[in-house]
């Protein structure tokens, strides 16, 4: 007898309440914090799956720095939302395609954790499953999986985002002439002899 | 069901313990604060409440109860009030997993130091949305630069704290001060052998928490109180006592990354019989005696410089210290086991 169960259709209620007000919301401001108040409910749910390491990560990675830029760019935007939903309902048997792709997916994920992983090409869920049997920290069993059985997906992934990053630096980098840059190597490297002239000025006539 | 009660009622009770003696601590670090400044400037600091002023901040928490909190017609009320509550709760929550001594922790959670750093990282909303939410250009651009900087810096405290947990070998608080608990005393903690690390983690918890040089986004002197701008009353207080709060809450992980927590710092038999939880209050106090100087004592920095040290200086830095920690611990084999 425990009570996660209570908790969990508090976390869970609030996730889905939350997750309807970021697409019901009139202002896009009030949307970003209703989605982060969803992503930190999501992390209560890792949590009572006692997957305390994915609940950190969700929200040091999605919360504190992937949500902040977002807040960032929608404060900044100054997005009009009514005039976005005029053609939302064009756009409405798209969503619903990527939503029933999603609830199959997610269907059949949920069914091999049901059915003890019998089915097969879900190694990563038996895995994770088993280790869970055996007892070990989930930090120590996403870093095995992490670091061995999947080394090469991971920095796969990892060279992905790197490249993705560049590519931003490198769209957005503009090299201007002509502006006056302050270099902090140069300043600090200035000395009190190339920084001051002292001059022996005469008497009356200014320099 | 009465067993599960039972430790609800009392988990309640150790939790409400301890927010009342850490108001208090906090209420006594703020007057210090001001006391340390003061002393260093050759003033006399508050010393008209109580014997010594030892009174003032709550005098001041009675001044600030009792006026009228005014919310500007055009804010956005909810979040408005919102963000202070957030800034405040958030800071106290950290509290729930530091240890003061071996299982003094309220919750002994597995991964400790990721929740303190979760919960930091959380800290960044209360600033946005104060400023967004007063409806006022200057709050807005202040809350911009503080949540640009608060991110910022804490990239290098992650890579600092892996650099920790890579010699500790654990994500919990308690094994971390444990691991550093050898028969060298105060030589065996990690500020001595990650040296350049603690700095790093030092300025840049002057920098998350938004202390001077690093108070940009408050400058009282040229821009007014940046995004509490709007705010009085109560809810200035609540922002007030959120960031003295986050202030020693990096004190009290700087002790236990790099000071070894309640460990006594000469490991012999005098010395031992100081409780731990006395150490650790001293050693928190001793860092936040170096946080009070440092403000006391260094000009506050250009934001443009503040950026600089953060992304050009600290990020690399740390980032090759994490690759040259991973090689010692890997090629003399001192690398923990477990985990």
């Amino acid at each position: 007898m425990d009570f996660s169960f209570v908790f969990f259709y508090l976390f869970a209620a609030v996730l889905l309440g939350s997750a309807f007000m970021v697409v019901a919301a009139r202002n896009p401001v009030h949307a970003v914090l209703f989605l982060i108040l969803a992503f930190v409910n999501a992390a209560a749910l890792f949590l009572l799956l006692s997957a305390e390491f994915l609940a950190m990560i969700l929200i040091v990675v999605y919360v504190g720095a992937v949500a902040v830029l977002f807040l960032f760019v929608v404060m900044m935007l100054d997005v009009d939302f009514a005039e976005l939903k005029q053609g939302f309902l064009q756009y409405l048997p798209i969503g619903a395609l990527i939503g029933v792709l999603f609830l199959i997916e997610l269907i059949a994920v949920a069914s091999i954790v049901v059915t003890g992983g019998k089915i097969a090409g879900a190694p990563l869920v038996v895995n994770a499953v088993a280790q869970g049997a055996r007892n070990v920290s989930n930090v120590k069993a996403i870093g095995d999986a992490l670091y061995t059985t999947y080394v090469y997906y991971f920095e796969g992934a990892g060279l992905i985002l790197l490249v993705a990053m560049i590519g931003a630096i490198v769209l957005t980098l503009h090299r201007r002439e002509g502006v006056k840059r302050q270099s902090a190597a140069e300043q600090n490297a200035r000395t009190k002899l190339a920084a001051v002239e002292l001059r022996k000025v005469p008497f009356r006539q200014g320099v | 069901m009465a067993d599960i009660l039972l430790a609800l009622l009392l988990t309640a009770i150790k939790s409400v313990v301890l927010l009342v003696v850490l108001l208090i601590c906090v209420a006594f670090i703020l007057l210090a604060d001001r006391k340390i400044w003061a002393a260093v400037q050759l003033r006399r600091g508050p010393n008209v409440v109580g014997p010594f002023g030892l009174l003032q901040s709550f005098a001041d928490l009675l001044k600030f109860v009792f006026k009228e909190p005014i919310i500007p017609s055009g804010a956005s009320k909810g979040i408005f009030l919102l963000a202070p509550l957030v800034t405040c709760i958030l800071a106290l929550a950290a509290w729930a997993v530091i240890p003061l001594q071996a299982g003094w922790a309220i919750a002994d959670i597995n991964v400790g130091v990721l929740y303190i750093f979760a919960i930091s990282s959380l800290g960044v909303y209360g600033v946005i949305m104060a400023g967004w939410a007063s409806n006022s250009k200057y709050p807005f651009l202040a809350a911009l630069r503080c949540a640009a900087q608060m991110v910022s810096y804490e990239v290098s405290i992650g890579f600092v704290i892996i650099t920790v947990l890579m010699c500790a070998g654990s994500l919990n608080l308690t094994s971390i001060v444990q691991a550093q608990d050898t028969r060298l005393g105060f030589l065996g903690w990690y500020w001595l052998p990650l040296f350049p690390m603690f700095v790093v983690f030092f300025v840049s918890a002057l920098a998350e928490t938004n202390r001077p040089p690093f108070d940009l986004m408050e400058a009282e002197s040229e821009l007014v109180a940046g995004f509490m701008v709007e705010y009085s009353s109560t809810p200035y207080m609540m922002f007030m006592l959120g960031e003295y709060v986050a202030v020693v809450t990096m004190c009290a992980l700087t002790t236990i990354l790099f000071l070894g927590g309640w460990l006594s710092p000469i490991p012999f038999i005098p010395f031992t019989w100081i409780p731990g939880p006395l150490w650790f209050v001293l050693k928190v106090c001793l860092v936040f005696f170096m946080f009070a100087m440092v403000k006391a004592m260094v000009p506050r920095y250009r934001y443009d410089q503040l950026m600089r040290l953060g992304w050009k200086v600290f990020l690399p830095i740390s980032l090759f210290m994490v690759v040259v920690v991973a090689a010692v611990l890997q090629i003399f084999g001192w690398a923990p086991v477990g985990g």
